[in-house]
């Protein structure tokens, strides 16, 4: 289904230009970051990416597949989790439960999904008084559950601790390695030096860099890129 | 003047003494008002769901119609029963004019607007807050529904049992429909009223209190059955 | 930690609801529908009748208490099957256009006033009823009227007009028109100390007299017969004629006629049964039994009289 193409995308709302004329081939293979300060428009962009929004310019296309098909072959983990309101190993059954898949293929994946992720204690817990972190990662047991093969992630450690934060990290690495697409947003600029494979820096709703990440490191072509990693360039 | 010690007094003395015919009457009570906001629940709750997931040409109208139904004075809907189910109309053969099931479909009607008005207010807002996430998982619209009927659970009893109190304390549309008739279709409201019009004015208070009591066992047995399943 | 949820709780509900559904449902032995007045419910007359007659002939009478012109209404729509009312008009318009078989007299009781203790309109000693209103119109004293077009208000009307008083112009001052039940003018009058037109049987049962008291009663204007009426199968053939006859039979017969003549309320009898003699064809007055002069506190001196 890769790659991802997007030609000419703009999304405009409030009478604004949220993003513009993002052109952008998205390619099987390792980690893509959106890197960015807030409020660039990594959010929107892993939306028009994932085909929940529509952009009001341009065009999104898979690869020898069509929107509908590719839906079920990719997962998202939001910036700030939708936890269903039932248990822990509920909110992963049901995603799988909506692909058709057989009750006890289900609660094995599910229990896979839980352990990976350090969540297995909790299986039984409502979701929704878990805390930050644990929905966080609850959220991408779900994701990962659905075996996709391209996963967004939208800053998927916001709120995790160091330690969870390595975890969630060698479980991304762990998901890329076996063959997954990870396209991913984050202002952690470690975490982007940790997992990226490509760098696609977001100013502004415009795409002002886009490069290997050992070079986007070394050093970055624009003046922006420059003083967002030398922690000058806030918004 | 009857105050209120003594209609209590006479309240705790009727429960004590298990009065047979007490007892029946706020079982048909609770047969006709369970049955009425059940039949409203089935029909409401994916009615309002479906107001608040499927957009289409006239929706906003279909709401405020929905949400003015809220107002059916109990009388009219009555009279609509009445004049639908009575032998001249057009479900006459039916002959279900005064029985109980003429008593449910009046109160079926009127709890209806209002279950389904706050289904869709509570399913709206966790419409919104999920539609994201449901469409990234790849639900379809017709299993959106039933996925925010069964998260929406708590809201849903808070609206049933908003339908329950309509339906319980109401006595227009039953006195017009189901006619008061003593062992066939008198309940508790219609007891009060006959009560009142006989000038026992004690007994109808008592009766008063052993239906708020009744209600009072409803919502506490709903919203204890609901902490337990909240979050899950 | 299994809880129950609401998704759960729900067939429970309906199987609730379907448990109790019996309790809803009468057993089904052969029934008719009697669409009657408030007077005849209230004060307890059924109660006393509908066992006898059942434990008789094993047909159960649901019996549906509205006013006489909303019986009638109902009967028309073929909703009941026997009426069992009190204004005579309306009973013989009824039956001349073919909604009922035949009206026969079953019972019949009388009017009366009651007042606040103190009498303020000075009532008590009026020598008829028409001059007893024009004491209260005079006096300006609250008088609460039914006010809902009943039998009773048509007679309190007729009332008015023989006493050349326009009430209705007295509407919202001491003349109200409470558009409700007899029941529940009487409430109002207590509560406004106002006069009202009752029939007897409600003021003898009813429980919340305050200090009002029955202050005039005896005229022969105020006698209140009740007639019986099987509804007509030709208009609506499910009407069980055979059963509705059975009763207004039993209740014309020599055993209801004790039945009613047995009723007491606070000792005193509301209901007298129709002279055997006199079984009506000429209308109210023609055939009405004798009225006593003025005997305030039962209707006994009525029974008794001559016709
Ligand atoms: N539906 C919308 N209507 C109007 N403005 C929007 C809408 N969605 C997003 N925006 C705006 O678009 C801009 C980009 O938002 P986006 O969420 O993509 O930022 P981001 O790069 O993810 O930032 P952060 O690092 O804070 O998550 C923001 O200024 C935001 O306020
Ligand atoms: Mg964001």
């Amino acid at each position: 289904m890769l790659p991802l193409i997007l030609e000419g995308i703009g999304f405009r709302a409030g009478g604004q230009d949220l993003l513009a004329g993002v052109d952008l081939a998205i390619a099987a293979g390792p980690p893509t970051l959106f890197l960015g300060p807030n409020g660039a428009g990594k959010s929107l962009l892993l939306r028009l990416c994932h085909g929940l929004l529509t952009p009001t310019a341009g065009a999104v296309r898979w690869t020898g597949i069509d929107a509908e098909r590719a839906r079920r072959r990719q997962a998202m983990v939001f910036q700030t989790p939708v936890m269903l309101r039932r248990a822990a190993a509920a909110n992963v059954a049901y995603g799988l439960k909506l692909r058709g898949l057989a009750r006890a293929e289900r609660a094995a994946r599910t229990a896979e999904a839980l352990a990976l992720t350090g969540l297995a204690e909790l299986a039984k817990r409502p979701a929704r008084l878990l805390s930050g972190g644990e929905q966080q990662r609850l959220a991408l047991a779900r994701a990962w559950a659905l075996r996709p093969e391209v996963l967004f992630l939208d800053e998927p450690t916001a709120s995790l601790d160091p330690a969870a934060t390595g975890q969630v990290e060698a479980i991304v690495r762990g998901i890329a390695a076996a063959g997954v697409k990870i396209v991913m947003s984050t202002h952690d600029l470690g975490q982007a030096r940790r997992l990226a494979g490509e760098i696609v820096f977001l100013c502004r709703g415009r795409v002002a860099e886009r490069a290997a990440a050992g070079a986007f490191f070394a050093g970055p072509r624009c003046a922006e890129a420059r003083a967002f990693l030398e922690g000058r360039l806030t918004w | 003047m009857p105050d209120l010690w003594e209609a209590a007094r006479l309240a705790l003395a009727l429960i004590v003494a298990g009065d047979p015919e007490l007892v029946e009457i706020v079982a048909r009570s609770l047969a006709v008002s369970l049955s009425a906001v059940a039949i409203a629940c089935l029909a409401g709750f994916p009615l309002g769901a479906l107001l608040a997931v499927v957009r289409f040409p006239g929706r906003r109208i279909v709401i405020v119609v929905v949400y003015t139904l809220m107002s059916l004075p109990p009388v009219f809907v009555g009279l609509l029963v009445y004049v639908l189910l009575s032998r001249s109309g057009p479900l006459g053969v039916l002959g279900l004019m005064f029985t109980p099931t003429a008593m449910v479909i009046a109160q079926a009607i009127l709890v209806g607007p209002i279950v389904t008005a706050l289904a869709h207010r509570a399913l709206r807002g966790l419409y919104v807050e999920y539609r994201d996430q449901l469409c990234s998982l790849g639900a379809r619209p017709w299993q959106v529904a039933p996925t925010l009927l069964v998260d929406g659970r708590t809201e849903l009893a808070t609206a049933a049992l908003a339908g329950f109190g309509r339906a319980i304390a109401e006595v227009g549309a039953v006195l017009i429909v189901g006619g008061n008739i003593a062992h066939v279709t008198r309940v508790m409201t219609t007891t009060i009223a006959l009560e009142t019009s006989k000038g026992n004015l004690a007994l109808a208070m008592a009766l008063g209190l052993i239906l708020l009591l009744i209600a009072l066992a409803v919502n506490a047995a709903v919203l204890a059955l609901g902490r337990d399943a909240r979050g899950t | 930690m299994p809880r129950p949820t609401f998704p759960a709780l729900f067939p429970l509900v309906v199987l609730l609801a379907l448990a109790l559904a019996p309790v809803a449902r009468a057993g089904e032995r052969p029934f008719i529908t009697l669409a009657s007045t408030t007077s005849t419910e209230n004060s307890g007359l059924f109660a006393h009748l509908l066992p006898r007659f059942t434990a008789r002939t094993g047909i159960a009478v649901r019996v549906i208490a509205v006013g006489t012109g909303q019986a009638l209404r109902l009967a028309r729509n073929g909703d009941a099957d026997v009426l069992l009312v009190h204004h005579r008009p309306a009973e013989d318009a009824f039956v001349a256009e073919g909604f009922g078989i035949e009206r026969r007299d079953v019972m019949y009781n009388d009017f009366v006033l009651v007042g606040p203790a103190g009498d303020p309109a000075g009532i008590a000693g009026a020598p008829d009823a028409v001059t007893a209103l024009r004491r209260i119109a005079a006096a300006r004293s609250p008088f609460a009227s039914r006010g809902d077009d009943s039998g009773t208000h048509k007679l309190e009307r007729e009332l008015w007009a023989a006493a050349g008083i326009d009430a209705a112009a007295a509407s919202g001052t001491w003349y109200r028109e409470m558009g409700n039940g007899m029941g529940a003018t009487l409430n109002a009058a207590v509560a406004m100390n106002a006069y009202a037109l009752s029939d007897r049987a409600t003021w003898l049962a009813f429980g919340n007299r305050g200090t009002h008291r029955l202050l005039f009663a005896g005229d022969r204007a105020l006698l209140n017969p009740y007639g019986a009426i099987v509804v007509n199968p030709a208009r609506h053939p499910q009407v069980k004629v055979a059963l509705a006859r059975a009763f207004v039979d039993w209740l014309t017969g020599p055993e209801g006629r004790a039945a009613i003549a047995g009723f007491r309320v606070g000792g005193e009898q509301p209901f007298f049964p129709w002279p055997k003699d006199r079984t009506d064809a000429r209308g109210r007055t023609g055939s009405v039994p004798g009225h006593g002069h003025r005997r305030q506190e039962s209707t006994a001196a009525i029974a008794a009289a001559p016709g």
